[in-house]
């Protein structure tokens, strides 16, 4: 992604607590070099609800470490989310959690 | 005079274009109409029912990269599960996509003249302006050392405007972003 006006500073997220035993699939969002971080952020924060705060926080996961779990939940859950993410130019993909 | 997005009443944002911003607007809007709606007509064995609900035939990415980046495979390893994805999918993003791109351009406006967009055709510009520039970063390969694929050219480089036009819409995206952006 890529910092067009100021770069957000912000503490590193777990996200490994996003998963859940009985949610078994999870959305991945993944690092690109065209999508603005605050584009990132927002959209976090309209299609899932999440905070300003949380939603900074999975946009800075998927910026530093190349990708982040920003949903979990049922299969036919997930392929919305991801269809969503798409639908917002983001590079999303699914995948069951082991 | 650079144009920027502002925030207007009652959630929308207003925005006003000089003459060549409008100009380069149509343009780059107008090409990315004819892109996603060029190759879907291109799809003749398309079963015309299947895609009325929404269903297209398509199982694979699209050969051209630019379309590939605006519809990725939909699993991380599962290449079955990501054709049947797409076969559901595809027809509908392309559709959603394809609406926000002209109601962008229907949203341009004349030049020096003050445009207030809604908060629907605010959101239709942000997933415009972001699709355009994935593809014009796929045409341009872009990458996170933007500044050195840039010193690489030669000035006479015809991808030069291109940069500048991918530029432009970064700096409007990123201005559009933060003035719909007033939630906690």
């Amino acid at each position: 992604m890529v910092v067009s006006v100021a770069p957000v500073e912000i503490e590193e997220a777990d996200t490994e607590s996003l998963v859940v035993p009985d949610k078994p699939w999870v959305t991945i969002v993944w690092n690109d070099p065209v999508n603005l971080m605050s584009y990132v952020a927002f959209v976090f924060q309209k299609h899932f609800g999440y905070s300003r705060e949380k939603s900074t926080e999975l946009m800075m996961d998927v910026h530093q470490k190349g990708r982040a779990a920003v949903s979990n939940g049922t299969r036919e859950e997930m392929e919305r989310d991801v269809e969503a993410m798409h639908g917002y130019g983001l590079w999303a993909t699914m995948q069951h959690d082991e | 005079m650079v144009a920027s997005f502002r925030r207007a009443r009652k959630g929308g944002v207003s925005v006003t274009f000089g003459v060549d911003e409008s100009r380069v607007l149509r343009h780059v809007l107008g090409e990315m109409v004819e892109l996603l709606g060029t190759d879907a007509a291109d799809s003749a064995d398309e079963d015309p029912l299947a895609v009325a609900v929404g269903i297209g035939t398509s199982t694979k990415a699209p050969a051209d990269p630019a379309l590939a980046r605006l519809f990725p495979d939909g699993y991380s390893d599962d290449p079955d599960a990501s054709a049947d994805f797409r076969r559901y999918t595809e027809t509908g993003l392309r559709s959603t996509k394809l609406e926000a791109l002209q109601s962008a351009l229907a949203t341009v406006g004349e030049p020096g003249q003050r445009v207030t967009l809604t908060p629907e055709q605010a959101e239709a510009w942000l997933r415009a302006l972001n699709d355009t520039r994935l593809v014009l970063g796929e045409r341009l390969g872009i990458t996170d050392e933007i500044e050195e694929v840039i010193a690489s050219l030669g000035e006479d480089d015809p991808r030069l405007a291109l940069f500048w036009v991918y530029d432009r819409l970064t700096y409007l995206q990123e201005t559009l972003v933060q003035a719909l952006w007033s939630g906690p």
